[in-house]
């Protein structure tokens, strides 16, 4: 590991202000910068240290209904909050479907949202890759490539996003609350992680110095509670990233659909949302072939980047899946197997 | 630059001067304290042979810079037999052949140790085998390993009956 120096900042302000300086990275667990610093794949000059801030572990509810998440919450204190669980089901049973206990214990919501591809290429030095090297070459595009992109990759990168947590979040149309050097913004979380174009070195929005310090959930995101669901397909049943998730949420009245949200995950270099597959949905009842529609539409402008067409048919099916099981309502505790298709206690429904 | 640090180590507080922030946990606890039950398997975050618990909480003490837990409260699995009586899961993981080289031991009890704290398995072997997913065996003790969590979770259950009783 290459040598850096250690800072911890006092406060948000001086976190900011020593974050941007070139070469410098933010510490929050470490769980994946670390592993990518062993590496020798991040080679930062300077760390600077967040854990010790006061007031970014909280978990808050507002008056208007929304709650806001502190950056500095960890993967498992979200996921066991039991009021945050019962209001967002399918963000609560994410969580628990990624990682392990000792890293979700560790992981923090900033940190699960910035963490980095886990593409072989990009963490294999002797390889060629924009992401890491801008300008080197992608040896993922001849290379072993199943498990990448499918929706909104380009000949310079074809990696996905790992996370599991900012698919429910995305399709809840989650919101980022930044420091940066100008002060307070925030932006949607859809706007957070960028395609990776000709620029794929960049993985997000943020500018030097920017740190996310909450994460907020809208009124609008509880109304979903009563019908959703996150499904993930892995190449073992648990500690395993996603070959391809959905998040999939459901407002229902009357017999009809009155809004759906869906997201994907392990398809694209951003957790992926479906608002064409949405728009579908609206007004219609809930029914398998509806589910079958939407799936069709989510995935209309997919394409493999390599030895991976199977993901786009898996994709759909999970789509389908992941519908119908919101439409048979949120189960009251989260299967024994989170989000696995696999759960005894899922009631899936072959589509 | 050196950096001053304090932790308590399985009850006992200890201070320390870092002359270098690449050391973790895992490596400030084998070589600078020789505490080495807890074992340097992958040193990546997959393998779980590392896994302590920080201020009660199981993580991976590979991934963990030492000079960020300043402060912290940090249980190994020195420090969890009372003398020369055995932790509860430490007992059950012999009585049940929860183990063959014994590499990963320390880190599975230390990982059951936390799972049994975060009260999210009880007693259903499907959710033991899920929370006790980060940790590996290659050996494949795995089922000796879900019959011990079960005993030991069973005797938790046991003790707070009657302490509640």
């Amino acid at each position: 590991m290459k040598p850096f120096d250690y800072v911890r900042p006092a406060t948000v302000a001086e976190a900011v202000a020593a974050a941007a300086l070139p070469g410098a990275v933010f510490l929050a667990a470490g769980t994946n910068l670390l592993d990518l610093m062993k590496g020798g794949v991040s080679r930062p000059d300077r760390l600077v240290d967040v854990t010790h801030l006061d007031g970014l572990d909280q978990i808050e509810r507002l008056a208007d209904g929304s709650v806001r998440i502190g950056a500095l919450v960890s993967n498992a204190d979200l996921a066991h909050d039991a009021d945050f669980a019962r209001s967002y089901p399918a963000v609560a049973e994410a969580l628990l479907s990624g990682a392990s206990a000792q890293l979700r214990n560790a992981a923090t919501v900033g940190g699960n949202l910035l963490q980095r591809t886990r593409c072989a290429y990009f963490y294999d030095t002797a390889s060629r890759c924009n992401k890491r090297e801008a300008g080197s070459g992608c040896d993922a595009r001849d290379g072993e490539n199943r498990s990448h992109a499918v929706l909104g990759w380009s000949e310079s990168c074809i990696a996905t996003h790992p996370s599991d947590f900012g698919v429910p979040l995305v399709a809840l149309d989650a919101v980022v609350e930044i420091e940066g050097r100008g002060g307070r913004r925030e932006i949607a979380l859809d706007q957070l992680h960028r395609l990776p174009g000709d620029t794929p070195e960049r993985d997000s929005a943020l500018e030097p110095g920017d740190l996310i310090v909450a994460v907020r959930l809208p009124p609008a995101a509880r109304g979903f509670a009563a019908h959703a669901r996150y499904l993930k397909v892995r190449e073992r049943t648990s500690y395993a990233f996603a070959v391809v998730s959905a998040a999939a949420a459901l407002r229902i009245e009357n017999g009809k659909i009155a809004e759906a949200r869906l997201a994907l995950g392990g398809v694209a270099a951003k957790p992926w949302r479906a608002r064409g597959a949405e728009d579908v949905l609206r007004n219609v009842a809930p029914t398998a072939d509806a589910f079958q529609e939407a799936a069709w539409r989510a995935l209309a402008d997919a394409k493999p980047s390599g030895d991976n067409a199977f993901k786009i048919e898996l994709a759909r099916r999970i789509v389908v899946r992941a519908l119908l099981l919101a439409a048979a309502g949120t189960p009251a505790r989260i299967p024994a197997l989170p989000a696995s298709p696999f759960a005894a206690t899922s009631g899936a429904i072959h589509a | 630059m050196n950096h001053s640090i304090s932790l308590t180590v399985n009850g006992a507080r200890r201070d320390f001067v870092l002359d270098d922030p690449r050391v973790t946990l895992l490596d400030l606890l084998r070589e600078r304290l020789h505490l080495t039950g807890t074992k340097k398997g992958c040193d990546r975050g997959q393998c779980g042979a590392c896994t302590i618990l920080v201020d009660g909480k199981r993580i991976n003490s590979c991934l963990a810079l030492a000079i960020s837990h300043d402060g912290a409260d940090i249980l190994t699995i020195e420090g969890v037999a009372r003398g020369d009586q055995l932790h509860p899961v430490q007992a059950a993981f012999i009585a049940h052949d929860g183990f063959q080289c014994g590499f990963c031991t320390p880190g599975q009890i230390m990982s059951a140790i936390g799972m049994m704290s975060e009260a999210q398995a009880g007693n259903d072997p499907e959710r033991i085998r899920e929370c006790m997913s980060g940790n590996l065996c290659r050996c494949g003790a795995y089922a000796g390993i879900v019959d011990a969590v079960l005993e030991a979770q069973g005797h938790m259950d046991e003790s707070n009956q009657r302490r509640s009783a």
